[in-house]
């Protein structure tokens, strides 16, 4: 079944730029970013959009599809009716380049910011043993894709450019923590989360968890156990907090 | 000539994917300043697709596993047409290869022992891939992009600066390598550095470095139904043909068995073999295991006979023989193609593959997670309640650029690939698995191949003014209106500002996403997974069509981000390619792996020992006629056979006689250890 949808796209460049309509074919089965193309070949040929795999597997394709963080591959148009206008924007955390393209550099810089896997320096490789069940836990946290719709949807930076110095996002909290549980990682990794990386300013909303694709549970599983061993060395109200609910919970 | 941005590096790796990341550390390692190029950002090649697992001889599953054992099945499954040296360098390095990612972080799948967990895949003896979940190739990528951060890391630290001595360029695309005076003393022809541009300025980029790295990955995107991403349009096959070096085994172009058919929009998005790997089993419309039916000669008796038989083995592999549903992917892809086109298949078009009534729903869900998401999101199927809906679909290129096995270097000095753009390795057909151990073994020997080459170089060769301005012009031309093109009209000026370009209106000019479109149709139909010598020779006429096409194509726009330019350029490349692959697929009169020829149905014994080489036609050749000398925009293609060199004696005693008169003229066995039995570990 086809139809003609009305799309409105953020188009514009680092001077600005306006939404603009487009009306578009619509087919069964497709998603967004189908549509997105068949716009670049039909009536749009510059229209910048990010995308690789269109299998949500690299986490390029990451917009605000009517207002919410998500991607442009994964959002099949049988979300939405017919008649609906479908907005597709960029992320709003991060600077435009053109169209949908967002400069993302910020990530790559907070990334390089916490300290690396640090081996234990008695094991060659082949030696490494590891459990199962002990690996699980940063297994999800390597599920990561790196679309950066957490770090989009997080409060803390959104809108909020003077916390970017200071708070490395959810995703890279959650590599700390990734680290932190690697079952063979050496270093010590709870005092900078707090200090340097700002693992103190969430304050455990779970937006993330809520966007991410990979259905990682960010918050439950990666900041809020950080909170925790953080609190195990000092005391910090908020952990009090986040503990109580995760208890309450249970 | 508009401004120009310049850098100097010692290694230049082209492509962030397994192979080029590999490459980089290694040459970083050894002390030199490397830059890494690529088309998309930083952690998002194609790479991080890979689903199902890293090939190595671990044994940590079946200990009785050894390199000998993945060294046959690689050629048995390349059809003992692979670069044997290749081969065998693969299946003892991988190991170690797979192991150092664990030293960089890596977190694979676990055994009950703690060591790397392995699984199965078609065409491997023992349960051989080391993985994680179903997302394995994201995790070889990231742990190998972690790595490059960590060693920026140690530069920080050494000098305060990340990017001292390597530094990733991303979101920048390569359109021309350039190369030092072909009459040059000592190293005629040698590489001298690359010119690319930013895909977000759109501004031009000059390299200056004596080494490069292409690890551009496959061309799958010339195809129309493909599980490859944009960035599979053949840039590096075709940069290396351009810069001189050769091409081997065009013809041979994997179609994984396994892609999506429905809904048209994922047509083609991977079902990974890791489905059958655990247990998931293929069926036609009538509910039929058929893949029993179709086990080849040149297979009888590997292969499981019964169901009963085949259900056994995934729990008991010594007493029992592996399902024929792992086969080599060739041989299912055929299989599922047959049962298609005899009215057996699903209602999309392709088969059933059921792994719904073969193991409980929260087994299939921790097996197999992404697939899982993949069709409940993608095709509203739940995979632990129905079953999937496949077919063959576009997946790996075998052939790609010929180069020296332990070193890397293709036969233009200084010019190094590996992984999927370099050929050889795999032969007419790839084994599941090995491609991301061959990105680890091959990227670190190119990198250290490039390294060494360096460090022996008493002089560099310096980029040629004249070079860079036409290979500036030739990025830039796609905004010229077509009919200033001609003698050699400047892009330059036209397109060196923000729309800068006035001829829109004109309406001359080819679309490139229509002209990728039908390049793509084309090649799916007539060139794709069964062939035919009049469709083949029907492609290579429509091809000669593009090509005048594809001289006028035109972009509107300016050069910010502009996608419609970025395939303008690609669109350059994927042409040549699909003629290498065509012209190959017209010689090679027999089938064998990736090539099938419907009027050459079987396997000939005198095209095992011999490969196809493509090469840019030189002036005087018959396809390199061309008004005034060789074409620059797009060169033709020449192509033509030559010899492989005999396998090794030691290697080729691993081997039952009786097995390779399946494959080798009497002649070539003359020197097999003869006919007494089977060697340590045989095949029986
Ligand atoms: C869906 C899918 C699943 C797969 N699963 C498996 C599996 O389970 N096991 C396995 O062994 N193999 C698997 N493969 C195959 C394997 O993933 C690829 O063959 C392999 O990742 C290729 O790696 P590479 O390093 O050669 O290239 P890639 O990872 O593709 O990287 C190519 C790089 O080159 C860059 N590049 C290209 N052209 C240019 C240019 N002109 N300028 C600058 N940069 C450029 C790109 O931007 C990219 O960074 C799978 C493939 C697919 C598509
Ligand atoms: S839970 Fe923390 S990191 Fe996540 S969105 Fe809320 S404040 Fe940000
Ligand atoms: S944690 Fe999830 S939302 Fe955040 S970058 Fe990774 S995949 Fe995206
Ligand atoms: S294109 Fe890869 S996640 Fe959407």
């Amino acid at each position: 079944m086809s139809y003609t949808g009305t799309f409105r796209i953020w188009r514009g460049d680092t001077d600005g730029g306006a939404l603009t309509d487009f009306e578009v074919e619509v087919n069964e089965g497709e998603v967004v970013l189908d549509v997105l193309h068949r716009l670049q070949a039909t009536q749009a040929p510059d229209l910048a959009v990010r995308w690789n795999c269109k299998a949500g597997k690299c986490g390029s394709c990451s917009a605000e599809i009517n207002g919410k963080p998500r991607l442009l591959c994964m959002t099949r148009m049988s979300v939405f009716e017919p008649g609906d206008v479908v907005t597709v924007t960029p992320m709003r955390t991060f600077p435009v380049i053109r169209d949908l393209v967002t400069d993302v550099s910020f990530n790559y810089a907070k990334a390089r910011e916490i300290p690396s896997f640090t081996p234990p320096a008695e094991l060659a490789p082949g030696e490494y043993r590891m459990a199962q069940v002990d690996v699980e836990r940063s297994q999800e946290f390597r599920k990561c894709i790196e679309c950066y719709l957490c770090q989009d949807t997080c409060h803390v930076v959104r809108d909020h450019e003077e916390n970017k110095d200071s708070f490395a996002g959810p995703r890279f909290l959650m590599r700390v923590a990734e680290l932190e549980m690697h079952p063979l990682d050496v270093a010590d990794r709870v005092p900078a989360a707090q200090e340097e990386h700002g693992l103190g300013q969430c304050n455990i909303t779970k937006c993330c968890t809520d966007v991410c694709p990979e259905g990682i549970k960010i918050t439950d599983n990666a900041l809020i156990p950080m909170k925790e061993r953080v609190a195990d060395r000092r005391y910090d109200p908020l952990v009090w907090l986040g503990r109580t609910i995760s208890r309450r919970r249970g | 000539m508009t401004e120009i941005e310049r850098h100097e590096y010692d290694v230049l790796v082209i492509g962030a994917g397994g192979a080029g990341l590999r490459a980089a550390i290694e040459a970083r390692e050894r002390g030199l300043r490397v830059a890494i190029v690529c088309k998309s950002l930083f952690g998002k090649a194609h790479t991080v697709m890979a689903e199902g697992g890293c090939a190595a001889a671990m044994g940590n599953v079946n200990d009785n596993d050894s390199w000998q054992v993945h060294f046959r099945d690689t050629m048995r499954g390349g059809k003992f047409l692979n670069n044997w040296r290749m081969a065998e360098l693969h299946a003892k390095e991988a190991p170690d290869r797979v192991w150092e990612l664990e030293m960089y972080g890596a977190l694979f799948d676990r055994t009950s022992d703690g060591r790397i967990s392995q699984r199965h895949f078609g065409g491997h003896t023992y349960p051989r891939l080391a993985h994680v979940g179903d997302r394995t190739g994201l995790e070889l990528l990231r742990t190998m992009q972690q790595r490059i951060v960590a060693l920026q890391q140690d530069d920080h630290a050494e000098t305060g600066d990340y990017e001292a001595r390597l530094r990733v360029f991303a979101e920048c695309t390569v359109t021309e390598l350039l190369t030092g005076p072909s009459d040059a003393p000592d190293q005629p022809g040698a590489i001298a550095g690359a010119l690319g541009y930013w895909r977000e300025s759109g501004r031009l980029v000059l390299f200056s470095a004596p080494a490069v790295v292409l690890a551009t990955g496959g061309i799958g995107k010339s195809f129309q139904v493909t599980s490859n991403s944009w960035e599979y349009t053949g840039d590096g096959h075709a940069l290396a043909l351009r810069a001189g070096a050769e091409l081997i085994d065009m013809e041979f172009v994997q179609f994984h068995p396994t892609g999506m058919v429905w809904p048209p929009s994922v047509k083609g998005i991977l079902v990974t073999e890791g489905v059958r790997g655990d247990g998931g089993v293929l069926k036609n419309s009538d509910g039929k295991r058929f893949m029993f039916d179709y086990v080849p000669d040149v297979f009888k008796g590997q292969y499981a006979q019964s169901e009963d038989e085949a259900d056994r083995w995934y729990d008991d592999q010594e007493n029992n023989r592996r399902t024929p549903d792992l086969l080599p992917r060739d041989e299912v892809a055929r299989a599922i193609n047959t049962e298609v086109k005899e009215g057996r298949g699903s209602p999309h078009g392709g088969v059933y593959l059921d792994i719904a009534s073969r193991m409980p729903a929260e087994e299939i869900k921790r097996r197999l997670p992404s697939m899982y998401h993949q069709f409940k999101e993608l095709a509203d199927v739940d995979i632990t309640a129905e079953p999937m809906e496949v077919g063959p679909t576009c997946h790996y290129v075998m052939g790609g650029i010929h180069v020296d096995p332990d070193t890397g270097q293709s036969r233009v000095p200084g010019l190094f690939a590996a992984g999927e753009c370099a050929g050889g390795m795999h032969g007419s057909n790839r084994l599941g698995g090995n491609s991301l151990s061959d990105l680890l073994v091959f990227g670190r020997r190119a990198g250290l191949g490039a390294a060494d080459y360096v460090a022996d170089l008493d002089r560099r060769p310096d980029v040629r003014p004249a070079d860079v301005d036409a290979a500036a012009r030739m990025t830039l031309a796609p905004f010229d209106p077509p009919s200033a093109r001609t003698g050699g009209a400047s892009g330059a000026d036209a397109a060196s500002g923000a729309g800068a370009n006035g001829a829109g209106e004109s309406g001359a000019g080819e679309n490139p996403y229509t002209l990728h479109a039908e390049l793509q149709r084309m090649m799916n139909d007539l060139v794709g997974i069964i062939r035919t010598e009049s469709e083949v020779a029907e492609a290579q006429r429509r091809l000669g069509e593009l090509r005048t096409r594809v001289r006028q194509v035109f972009v509107e726009g300016h050069r910010q981000y502009n996608p419609g330019w970025h395939l303008a350029l690609d669109l350059r490349n994927m042409l040549v390619v699909s003629e290498a692959v065509a012209s190959s697929a017209l010689l090679r009169t027999e089938s064998r792996g990736g090539h099938t020829r419907e009027d050459h149905p079987g396997l000939d014994p005198d095209w095992r020992h011999r490969v196809l080489v493509t090469h840019l036609a030189r002036d005087g050749e018959p396809d390199g006629e061309h008004d005034g000398g060789v074409d620059p925009v797009l060169p033709r293609v020449a192509v033509g056979p030559a010899e492989r060199a005999p396998m090794r004696e030691d290697l080729l005693a691993l081997f039952d006689l009786a097995e390779l008169e399946k494959y080798y003229t009497p002649s070539e066995l003359a020197a097999h250890p003869g006919n007494t039995a089977a060697p340590e570990g045989g095949t029986a």
